[in-house]
């Protein structure tokens, strides 16, 4: 019976974990991005891209080491096109990245039109730690992983370890404070901008592979489903802290799974289920309603020059 | 030594002209990356826009579908341009037009089922306003109160209301006589919107939606609510300074912006499908498709009717894109995607003039 | 110096290392050597000329003031210095190798540092994050331990004291000087440009920061100092520059110049402004020799919280009457603006009482407030007080398009407002092509008219003018000053927090010091003494002040 139960406890941390990857990978490129001052609402898009390009690299070479850095790149090249639309050409950042959410669906299911409904026959596997695997539960939850899932805790250790304990840290948070004041430090105001939005594209390029070589892994139109979005309320709930955003990615892969978990039961108490699949969305608005209270309490604000191109001397 | 100088200087006012080639250039700019990237997928751009120009815009049939198609994006986007002017970044159109048309499914096929058609067609766009009003007006009290962001918390909404739409069409309300499939059974005669005859044009709805754009741009620039949404979008701290009410700005905008929304449901549902089906078919993107046609009117309720038009007239080559080219549907996102980039790119060249001066040498 | 003559740029790709090469050879500098030297400096903005054919000189060793009224084009002109605008024409001379800056990169390599008017620190950083930013011995790897250790050695050394850990926020402005100076000096630099630097300082920390300049021009720094106050340049100087207008009127030794000189030089023969005089000041005083009960606003014991919810403003009471100026003095920072905006109600007081005339208005609402007669001139008029992208006429409504002639229930009655503004731009002189240009395209005084005429219009009762004249020019401070006491003389009760002394003593009936969200001494014009204001606004007690008097036997 208890052993029965630790192993449905593993399991379920284990799903969440996996659910909770691409959430997190995408909003640590983000958290940069923002931290840096440049919103990218296209985080959607640029999942899809990254997704679109991965499958199609994995299932043409059969590598699907291959797809994951062909999505990084993918990825990079929007995040780069992001970046010189809104720092260079000074755009309204909203509008651009709401036009690259648009641009990533409609040219993810132009490039993968002709493998819609395919499976990967090689796809990313779960590989067990020796040794941590064995401890209950969390072996399990947190050592029976593919790849990118182990990828994910160091990048954001190291992501962490960069924003606070080191210069190019302090960087990235005076440019995404107070640009003029930075750049009178000879800090280069565009270049940090342009590394944080690049760096933030392949990140959400690596999501989406995640979610297209290993989490599900075929490929079906729009296979994000909302999660770039989930990732920008993430960053938010996270207050633009790599750390933070961990532990909101892991709740948030919980949900995702729960409501597959739940189906059983709720048909059994008679309550039809298919609501179910609006639990992620509720959830989002509640954790950004929730990422609120506690911003207003503790006084913390998003970067104060998110958003706002940067013009010397005008 | 002379040399030329070539310097930038901020420009406050870009006269009409200017504007307007911006917007014709950002176009073009946009259909060019679009060609090459349907060159690089082996369709040639040529024929395939020609196809389209012409389906959409030179035949009876797709000047007919381009109104058609005009309508909804017509009241989804002046009701965007409301919201804009606020700041207020409503992305959520396309589930308060869901919302919309399940107000007035209900209508139809439930609520006043057997009454006469004066009766229910006005029932209709009242609770379909209503019905998006309020699925706008849950972000909109969550930004004012809570500083939640509007634009993910539309966003969530949206994937909300398709889900809703999906568990009505597959549960309570799948149609008895529709062989199983997720539709719900077709709306009674006196549920359907009359057309103009001979055609598909549901004329009650463009007849609303014509009237609002006048109002719209009254609104906005003649009214007191309109002169504190002004206000508020381009300085909320004079806007607290001044005492406007910064809960009634929002509600206002995003109740007005999402009961346009919904009224654009009832006309789709009660217009061309006669039933609430899956939720893709219904919205087609329209609300989607508005955040382009009121950013590229530049929040001018008066120039949106010819640009809703051109873009009904690209949503009618969607179709070509589908059937003729064979291409999923959502490319239709990618020449959206293309054009709204290119236009708030080429945004700089509005803020800017170059000025172009001989410098040292002769004369000093 | 031959080496100097090596040519600049290879490809101009990074300039920087060409500099920071360079002045290795430069590090021991003669005094009185010239060390910058600029010729024949032009810069244009849209509109106007910033600096035309300007020739300015610094020597090793001096302090340089550039002296000259608000938009003379002192800023422009170290701006260029420092890299931040590029001349139009013109050649840079630095350790007399010959530079063009391409930003203040460049600047701060060859060793120039610039210390700002309000000092450019982030707020949410610490000091020494903020310093770390640009220091270039900080590691790249966990560098604060060493940057504090760093800071402290500096701070012993020059005698500026900081808390390296401390969040920028929580620092006074005179703290903040501090580690932009430090800063400035950590960055190696032996060129030092003060951009008016003691705008926000109290009279005792000015006196320290002129300490601290003669200092380090006594170790071998050359400092140029930009100000428009006479007094300074006359204390702290050798040399003075005075610019009119973008152009060089000269330059002259302190020792032989005398402040009529000097202001002739600032403001030109031809339009010496009218002055307040004395005599009319105390003509107007006079007038409201017996206040009685008129009493406008009374405050009584309130606090308010500030931004970060901290007590800002503590148990603070005063009254102000009809006909009366009551003025704040203080450094700024120390509550005057929460205190200022719970008057007009935009933040909410946590305790204690607002009355207006007698009614209990405490947390009434900014338009309730505004209803009862009380006009509000805000300290920073473009974030607060004016909506940039909407046209003069919409921005002179404002605080009235509710009201009956201005609009019926639903609509404005757009008729009757542009005949209504068109009579007020006649009144108050504004500046505009029509009242419908952008207020945006206007200049900086004809922006605080817009802001002026709207809240004057309506013939105030009690009159909150914060700051009314920072950033202004001569003319339109005298302008704004005037219409002031104007409205005094009607009747009005006006208070007046700024952080400008001499503009309260001169203008206020009575005057209060706000330090520490608390309120000190207030005391009748009369009765002001300058070092008994400059204790308080140190925050010494009043007891401690009269102490310090009895023991210099005052």
């Amino acid at each position: 019976m208890t052993s029965s139960l630790i192993i449905e406890l593993g399991h379920l941390l284990n799903i969440s974990i996996k659910a909770g990857t691409p959430l997190l990978l995408a909003s640590l490129g983000e958290v940069y991005a923002e931290r840096s001052g440049v919103l990218n609402l296209g985080l959607e898009g640029i999942m899809l891209i990254g997704a679109a390009t991965g499958f199609i690299v994995a299932y043409s070479t059969g590598c699907p080491e291959l797809g994951v850095l062909a999505a990084i790149v993918a990825g990079a090249i929007i995040g780069l096109l992001h970046a010189f639309v809104c720092i260079s050409l000074q755009a309204n950042q909203v509008v651009a990245g709401l036009a690259l959410v648009m641009v990533g669906t409609g040219l993810s299911s132009l490039m993968a039109r002709d493998y819609v409904g395919i499976a990967l026959k090689r796809a990313l596997r779960p590989v067990k730690i020796p040794g941590l695997s064995r401890i209950p539960i969390i072996g399990e939850g947190f050592f029976h992983h593919d790849i990118l899932v182990y990828a994910s805790y160091f990048i954001t250790l190291i992501l962490w370890f960069i924003m606070y304990k080191t210069k190019y840290g302090i960087w990235i948070r005076a440019v995404g404070e107070d640009p003029s004041a930075a750049d009178a430090m000879g800090v280069n105001v565009y270049l940090v901008r342009y590394i944080c939005t690049t760096f933030g594209g392949a990140m959400a390029g690596l999501a989406g592979a995640h979610i297209s070589l290993a989490y599900t892994p075929m490929w079906v139109e729009g296979i994000t489903v909302g999660r770039g979005w989930i990732a920008l309320a993430l960053v938010i709930f996270a207050m633009w802290d790599p750390l933070r955003a961990m532990i909101g990615a892991y709740l948030f892969g919980t949900t995702e799974v729960l409501q597959y978990w739940l189906q059983m039961p709720l048909q059994a108490m008679g309550i039809d289920p298919s609501l179910l699949g609006t639990f992620p969305y509720v959830a989002t608005i509640i954790v950004l309603l929730v990422g609120s209270f506690e911003r207003i309490r503790k006084r913390i604000g998003a970067p104060a020059s998110l958003g706002k191109p940067y013009v010397r001397g005008f | 030594m002379k040399w030329i100088k070539i310097r930038l200087e901020r420009v406050y006012e870009a006269p009409i002209w200017l504007q307007i080639f911006v917007a014709i250039f950002s176009l073009a700019v946009a259909l060019m990356i679009a060609a090459f990237i349907f060159l690089a997928h082996g369709i040639d751009p040529v024929s395939a826009y020609a196809k389209i120009f012409h389906d959409s815009f030179l035949t009876e049939h797709g000047i007919e579908f381009s109104i058609v198609k005009l309508i909804p994006l017509l009241l989804c986007s002046l009701g965007l341009i409301v919201a804009f002017k606020a700041n207020v970044w409503n992305i959520g159109a396309e589930g308060q037009l869901l919302m919309g048309s399940v107000a007035a499914t209900w209508i139809a096929l439930y609520g006043m089922k057997g009454y006469p058609s004066w009766l229910i067609i006005p029932s209709m766009y009242l609770l379909g306003f209503l019905a998006g009003a309020l699925w706008a007006f849950i972000p909109a009290i969550l930004k004012a109160k809570f500083e939640v962001n509007e634009i993910i918390a539309t966003l969530m909404m949206n994937y909300i209301a398709m889900k809703i739409v999906e568990f009505l069409i597959y549960g309570p309300w799948r149609g008895a006589t529709t062989w199983r499939y997720p539709i719900t059974d077709e709306f009674p005669i006196e549920a359907r919107l009359p057309l103009i005859p001979g055609t598909s044009i549901h004329w009650p709805t463009l007849l609303i939606s014509l009237a609002l754009v006048p109002l719209v741009y009254l609104l906005l620039k003649e009214t007191k609510i309109g002169y504190e949404i002004n206000v508020y979008g381009l300085n909320p701290e004079a806007a607290r300074y001044a005492g406007i009410n910064k809960t009634k700005v929002l509600a206002f905008v995003m109740i007005i912006s999402g009961g346009l929304a919904g009224l654009a449901g009832v006309g789709e549902v009660a217009g061309i499908h006669h039933r609430l089906r899956y939720p893709w078919t219904i919205s087609c993107g329209y609300g989607y498709t508005a955040i382009i046609t009121a950013w590229l009117a530049r929040l001018n309720p008066l120039v949106l009717l010819p640009v809703t038009f051109f873009f009904g007239g690209l949503l009618v080559g969607g179709d070509v894109i589908r059937i003729d080219l064979q291409l999923p549907i959502s490319v239709v996102y990618l020449f959206n995607g293309l054009i709204l980039l290119s236009l708030v790119s080429s945004e700089l060249i509005l803020r800017y003039r170059i000025k172009v001066t001989l410098v040292g040498g002769a004369g000093r | 110096m031959k080496s100097l003559k090596i040519p600049l740029f290879n490809s101009g790709r990074s300039p920087s290392r060409s500099y920071i090469k360079a002045r290795t050879l430069l590090d021991h500098v003669n005094k009185g050597e010239v060390v910058v030297l600029m010729k024949g400096i032009t810069k244009k903005f849209p509109g106007v000329i910033a600096n035309y054919r300007i020739d300015f000189d610094l020597k090793c060793g001096e302090v340089h003031a550039l002296l000259g009224e608000n938009g003379a084009g002192k800023t422009t002109l170290v701006s260029i210095l420092y890299g931040v605008h590029q001349p139009d024409e013109g050649e840079i001379y630095v350790y007399g190798k010959k530079v063009r800056f391409k930003s203040p990169k460049d600047a701060i390599a060859m060793g120039i540092g610039m210390v700002h008017q309000y000092p450019k620190l982030i707020d949410s950083l610490t000091v020494a994050e903020n310093i770390a930013l640009g220091l270039r011995q900080a590691s790249v790897i966990n560098p604060l331990p060493k940057v504090e250790e760093l800071i402290k050695e500096y701070s012993e050394k020059y005698g500026l004291k900081v808390n390296p850990k401390a969040k920028v926020w929580q620092l006074s402005a005179g703290e903040k000087q501090r580690v932009e100076i430090l800063r400035v000096l950590m960055y190696g630099a032996k060129i030092l440009i003060l951009d008016e630097p003691t705008t926000s300082l109290s009279p005792l920390e000015r006196e320290d920061l002129f300490e601290a300049i003669k200092n380090l021009a006594q170790e071998g720094a050359s400092i140029i100092f930009i100000t428009h106050k006479l007094n300074e340049v006359m204390k702290v100087s050798d040399r003075i520059t005075v610019l009119r207008r973008g152009r060089k009127i000269g330059t002259i030794p302190t020792s032989e110049a005398d402040p009529h000189l000097l202001i002739k030089m600032m403001l030109g023969e031809e339009k010496v402004p009218q002055m307040i005089s004395e005599w009319s000041l105390s003509r107007m005083r006079k007038h409201c020799e017996d206040p009685g009960n008129n009493i406008a606003l009374e405050v009584e014991d309130l606090y308010v919280l500030g931004d970060r919810g901290e007590l800002a403003v503590q148990g603070v009471s005063f009254i102000v009457r009809r006909g009366e100026i009551f003025g704040i003095a203080g450094i700024a920072g120390n509550g005057q603006r929460e205190l200022v905006e719970a008057i007009v109600g935009l933040r909410r007081a946590l305790k204690g009482r607002i009355r207006l005339m007698g009614v209990d208005v405490t947390n009434r609402g900014s338009r309730t407030i505004a209803e009862m007669g009380v006009a509000y001139i805000p300290e920073d008029r473009v974030r607060y007080g004016l909506v940039l992208d909407l046209s003069v006429a919409d921005n002179l409504i404002l605080r009235n398009y509710r009201r009956n002639p201005f609009s019926g229930r639903i609509m404005l009655n757009r008729s009757y407002i542009s005949h209504w503004c068109e009579e007020l731009v006649k009144k108050y002189e504004i500046k505009t092509p029509s009242i419908n240009v952008r207020v945006r395209c206007l200049s900086g005084g004809n922006m605080q008219r817009v802001v002026l005429a709207r809240e004057l219009s309506q013939s105030p009762r009690l009159i909150v003018a914060f700051h009314p004249t920072m950033g202004l020019d001569v003319a339109a401070t005298e302008q704004v000053r005037k219409l002031l006491l104007a409205e005094k003389e009607r009747g009005a009760a006006i208070l007046l927090v700024s952080e400008d002394l001499d503009e309260v003593m001169e203008l206020s009936d009575r005057i209060g010091v706000m330090y520490d969200g608390r309120l000190m001494g207030v005391m009748k014009n009369e009765e002001v003494d300058v070092k008994r204001i400059s204790l308080l606004m140190m925050g010494v007690r009043e007891s401690e002040v009269d102490k310090d008097k009895a023991r210099k036997g005052v």
